[in-house]
């Protein structure tokens, strides 16, 4: 997957993220989902069904305890793209 | 912010959702005097909102065991089922266990939570894959986390859903552990258990199905689901609790794949856990026998449930897809839901407050549970009641 793959996957978690949680702030790679976005554990589980249905790949529930921003949610869906 | 600080901003979160809704949960019983009736502050309710669901938590039978097997055997086993804590009373109703499901093998456990910690976390683990319902029990969940396997969800009751991500898995089926539920707690709505077990043929992975909520209800002799859709077979693995149809504390797993036995030496809730009481073995035990023989039970309750169900349907509320012993009239807001609860308690009736994100889908949910024990009168009475309120809260 090429370096624009990363942006395009950025770039709709940011959009999908702003919907969600019908927020007017800028959403940054360096937004906290959970403190900033207020994002409850369920919109994200339901968040990642979405993901895995956009991008065709499986992402475990619990890689995310290893995810509080933004782009440490792209970085592992962007990681589990290229390995499928 | 330090831990303590922590935990008040969650607690002021939660009051802020609802502000005059904080005496709502774990509301203190005083006094209970039947299956259907107890005090509350100083009314006499009615309960709706009990797992009661065969009323049996008066039966002369299961009390007289209690007593016995506490004179005889004293209040607890004070050790593991791994240690000192197997007597006569457990083995013998882990074999009534088998025999009631047809199967080899039968664990019982302490509680139905550790029954699913327990058997979820000895069947898969790192590497391994548990895909589950998305609005799976929070002991299916924690049983998922506690074994580190990879945990997917697919959308609540949708196969079509579920067919996708077994899918993607690939390879990766062979040791992939599907999760499902007899009847969901929620909403009270039935697996799809006959598409899922085509699936789980189709791709070749294996299926675990919690009847907690289905156990004594479902099913001639009262087995859950499995019995309800001629499917016993070819589910592998049934977990189950006594905290509902069997009225005491306790949970169960059977399966005719003879590995189960080897999770008494590797499952943590099972060992590092005191085992049941006497007095719980030999209430459950005599339990089981009532639910087995319970036909004119499952009748009584089915007449109540659906008297309830399309009362409620008939006032206007939104309800879950199949009418059950869990009938959950779901509404937009926390506030509405808050009010509908407290004006049946103002009437004496006793139910169950759901919010989110305990609920589905940023709904509220006030929900009932029937059971054998109500009378006629009794649901007509709750019917009624909800009838009168459908335009106060709308
Ligand atoms: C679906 C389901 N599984 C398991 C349990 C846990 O049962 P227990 O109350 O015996 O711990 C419950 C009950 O809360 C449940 O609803």
């Amino acid at each position: 997957m090429t370096e624009s793959n990363y942006d395009e996957i950025m770039q709709l978690l940011c959009d999908r993220l702003s919907s969600l949680t019908n927020s007017n702030a800028q959403i940054t790679p360096e937004t906290n989902l959970i403190s900033q976005l207020s994002i409850d554990s369920i919109k994200l589980l339901n968040l990642i069904m979405e993901i895995e249905d956009t991008f065709d790949v499986s992402i475990p529930i619990n890689a995310l305890t290893d995810v509080q921003t933004v782009r440490e949610l792209v970085d592992l869906v962007y990681k589990i793209k290229t390995a499928s | 912010m330090n831990l303590l600080e922590k935990i008040d901003a969650a607690a002021a979160a939660r009051i802020a959702l609802l502000p005059n809704g904080v005496g709502a949960f774990g509301i203190p019983i005083e006094e209970v005097y039947s299956a259907t009736e107890a005090r509350i502050g100083d009314r006499r309710v009615l309960l709706l909102g009990t797992n009661n669901y065969l009323g049996l938590t008066f039966a002369p039978e299961c009390i007289q065991a209690a007593h016995d097997a506490i004179d005889k055997e004293g209040t607890g086993t004070t050790g593991s089922r791994m240690a000192n804590g197997s007597y006569f009373g457990h083995r013998a109703l882990e074999r009534e266990f088998a025999d009631f499901y047809q199967c080899s093998s039968s664990i019982v456990f302490t509680t139905g939570y550790q029954a699913n910690l327990g058997t979820i976390s000895g069947l898969v683990g790192p590497g391994d894959t548990v895909l589950i319902d998305g609005d799976s029990h929070a002991s299916i969940y924690d049983g998922c986390i506690l074994s580190g396997a990879d945990i997917i969800r697919f959308k609540h009751n949708d196969t079509a859903d579920m067919e996708k991500r077994l899918r993607r898995l690939g390879n990766r089926i062979e040791t992939t552990l599907i999760i499902a539920e007899g009847i969901y707690s929620m909403l009270g709505d039935q697996a799809p258990l006959a598409e899922i077990v085509r699936l789980k043929n189709q791709y070749g992975c294996l299926l675990l199905l919690d009847e907690a909520h289905s156990l004594g209800v479902l099913g001639e002799t009262g087995q859950g689901l499995v019995e309800k859709t001629g499917l016993l077979q070819e589910v592998d693995f049934i977990t189950g609790t006594f905290s509902k149809s069997l009225c005491s504390i306790g949970g169960f797993c059977v399966s005719n794949h003879p590995q189960l036995e080897q999770l008494r030496y590797i499952s943590h809730p099972y060992i590092f856990t005191a085992s049941p009481s006497p007095a719980t073995i030999a209430s459950t035990r005599a339990a089981l026998e009532l639910l087995r023989n319970g036909s004119h039970l499952r009748k009584q309750l089915w007449n109540n449930c659906t008297q309830l169900y399309s009362a409620l349907k008939e006032a206007g509320y939104e309800l879950g897809p199949d009418p059950g012993p869990v009938i959950a009239a779901v509404v937009d807001t926390p506030q509405q839901a808050l009010l509908l609860w407290q004006r049946l308690l103002e009437h004496n009736i006793y139910v169950n407050l759901i919010l989110p994100p305990a609920a589905p889908e940023g709904k509220s949910l006030v929900r009932c549970s029937v059971n054998a024990a109500h009378t006629r009168d009794q649901i007509q009475h709750v019917g009624d009641t909800f009838t009168k309120l459908f335009k106060e809260i709308n």
